[in-house]
């Protein structure tokens, strides 16, 4: 782990949201196998530390735009997890009444303004909310997260160059998980590092282990921090991986044999939560409290996801337009 | 007649009232900002200078600034875009369609887009097939946005004002001939409400319906076939999408004949849309089918010759006037 060390309070606090995230994405894939929901889920398993690392520095004032691999930046964000499962069942007390689903949830109270599920096109908007920030002279960081596909996608450029310009208080994060759908990363992008295109737009890239929570720490609050200062937009690039696919269904067989057994060795979450109890940082009862604490959340929210009605058939004319 | 103004000085009234009334209306898109001319249509002149920061050139990345419009607007802001010709909003069709007609309902009514995209098109410019398009099909058959399409200064001013007050996503378009063309100045400050459309002229014979550049086109036919004893009433729908129905269907109730006029090309259009809605609920009450009159399904052509043999000609319109009256 990259030294100096965030404060023992938030390393848990890290550690709480990994939880959190992993607990829920292992209870989404379990019920699906159960054949009890039905979705397109782009499990994010194995991306934890990065949303984990970012959010413990945001409040719910800042912005979050990120894209159909997102759950794990929502409850990161602090969505409640609750209303996450509600609106994956299809139900009326979901973030957006079941009609947005996992490619769109929504939350603004947590500052999750914009899901998206079209590569890269979350960046623009990701802009035009940063730019709200500067015109009123507000504080508010506004992240927006994608792909390392989303590289090489004309709003990534658009948006960089924007941001630029007009300095915008936006930070690119760039979760790269090595595959762009099932293409690996080497044969779709022209750099070797996606974080060296920033040069271009004359804004600070960061190259980042975003499977090391300290590390990715360290780049979020450089980052942050130029943002709330009016210093201007940041791209990091984060390295991580991805152990479900593309989306659940897809088995994976465009991924080198060995190169994915590496990655599981290297799987973050057990990795971290290791390091805190060798470390001293965190007990193992105090370890194993929270994850109590987080698994009875999971069965609270998915009780209360299927405790609620079905929304109903005619919310289909509703939200369209404005109510007359 | 000194005291008539054209389109382009009606929308910058437009704007600079929408600009000074609230503070959320913000303006950008190429060279709106006066360093770089206010615009190249000059319709956003003056407002850099009275506004500032709330006024922005952009780079020419459609993509870029029609996206940041839909963030800005889910938080408060109410943005005014200009993307320069209509054929460029190809480039940020998913910023559009995708997004700011969506997110209302994509987020269960959280989030909502309150955002102007003014844009320009028109034939009779030689610019070609990139220059040139009318696509409001595109974005009428796209719930969740509406389509303005004013044909005369005062109405270009009291739909903009509409426009920038109403709460959905609004495509705006403006029409290139039509913006020097002198009109009865707007009073300042009205405000015409989306979805309604104009009855123009009534008559007892035939509608004649239209927008945006037919309604140039249609008055002139109408008064030539006034003269051989038909009485025509003009709607003009003003708002494209969604459809004021009630205006149409009682116009062609009593007149029992209809005939429907757009420069955007035939097939998939407008046109069709009003036809089959009246087909549906009047069926038994026309006296004749509903008639369209539109462009050549082909490419905006460069050629002088050519754009004239693409666009209708007033000879189009009284022919399908005379179909329904045989």
């Amino acid at each position: 782990m990259s030294s100096p060390l965030p404060d023992r309070r938030t390393l848990v606090a890290i550690y709480r949201k990994m939880a959190q995230i992993k607990l829920n994405d292992d209870r989404f894939i379990s019920l699906m196998k159960a054949g009890k929901m039905v979705m397109p889920y782009y499990s994010a398993r194995g991306q934890e530390c990065i949303p984990a690392a970012i959010s413990v520095q945001l409040t719910n004032d800042d912005y979050l735009v990120t894209i159909y691999r997102g759950i794990h930046d929502m409850i990161a964000k602090g969505v409640p997890p609750k209303l996450i499962w509600a609106e994956l069942a299809g139900r009326s007390t979901g973030t957006c009444k079941g009609k947005g689903g996992p490619m769109h949830v929504t939350h603004p109270e947590s500052g999750c303004m914009v899901t998206t599920g079209v590569v890269g096109a979350g960046m623009p908007i990701g802009c035009g909310l940063a730019l709200a920030t500067q015109l009123r002279g507000e504080k508010r960081v506004t992240v927006t997260n994608f792909g390392d596909g989303a590289a090489n996608i004309g709003a990534f450029h658009e948006s960089m160059n924007l941001a630029s310009v007009w300095k915008l208080p936006v930070i690119f994060v760039c979760q790269n998980n090595r595959f762009a759908e099932h293409t690996a990363f080497a044969k779709g992008t022209s750099v070797a590092r996606i974080a060296d295109r920033a040069k271009s737009y004359n804004m600070p890239g960061l190259h980042v282990d975003g499977n090391d929570p300290v590390a990715m720490y360290h780049a979020a609050k450089e980052a942050i921090e130029r943002a709330r200062s009016g210093g201007g937009p940041t791209l990091i690039e984060a390295m991580t991986f991805r152990f479900n696919g593309h989306l659940i269904g897809d088995p994976g067989d465009y991924i080198p044999k060995d190169q994915y057994a590496a990655a599981v060795a290297a799987d973050p979450y057990p990795k971290y939560r290791k390091w805190l109890v060798d470390n001293g940082h965190a007990k193992e009862a105090e370890l194993a409290t929270l994850e109590g604490e987080v698994s009875a959340e999971v069965d609270a929210a998915v009780k209360f996801a299927f405790d609620s009605p079905l929304t109903d058939g005619s919310e289909v004319y509703r939200d369209v337009y404005a109510a007359a | 007649m000194s005291e008539q103004i054209n389109t382009i000085q009606s929308l910058n009234w437009a704007l600079h009232d929408a600009m000074e009334a609230d503070k959320n209306v913000i303006v950008f898109g190429e060279e709106v900002a006066d360093p770089e001319g206010g615009g190249i249509m000059k319709c956003t002149a003056g407002l850099s200078t009275k506004y500032g920061d709330r006024v922005r050139s952009t780079p020419i990345s459609e993509m870029a600034f029609t996206g940041a419009a839909v963030g800005a607007a889910i938080v408060g802001f109410r943005p005014v875009v200009e993307i320069m010709l209509m054929n460029f909003v190809a480039v940020c069709m998913d910023q559009i369609t995708n997004h700011a007609a969506k997110l209302r309902f994509m987020s269960g009514g959280q989030t909502h887009v309150p955002m102007v995209i003014r844009t320009m098109t028109g034939s009779g410019f030689q610019t070609g097939g990139q220059h040139a398009d009318f696509l409001e099909a595109w974005f009428c058959h796209t719930p969740g946005i509406k389509v303005v399409m004013p044909s005369n200064p005062a109405d270009a001013y009291g739909l903009m004002r509409g426009a920038i007050n109403d709460d959905d996503p609004v495509i705006f378009v403006e029409h290139l001939a039509s913006y020097w063309n002198p009109g009865a100045p707007p009073t300042r400050g009205t405000v015409i409400p989306l979805g309604k459309a104009n009855v123009v002229k009534t008559g007892k014979d035939v509608t004649l319906i239209g927008y945006s550049r037919s309604m140039l086109d249609i008055p002139v036919v109408a008064a030539t076939l006034e003269k051989s004893g038909v009485s025509c009433e003009i709607i003009d729908l003003r708002t494209v999408s969604p459809l004021d129905m009630d205006t149409i269907l009682t116009s062609v109730k009593k007149t029992g004949r209809a005939v429907v006029v757009h420069e955007a090309v035939k097939s998939f259009g407008v046109g069709a849309e009003v036809s089959a809605r009246i087909h549906e609920t009047l069926f038994r009450e026309l006296k004749a089918p509903v008639q369209r009159v539109a462009s050549v399904d082909s490419a905006v052509p460069f050629a002088k010759q050519l754009e004239a043999a693409f666009l209708y000609s007033h000879a189009d319109i009284e022919q399908a006037v005379r179909r329904t009256l045989t």
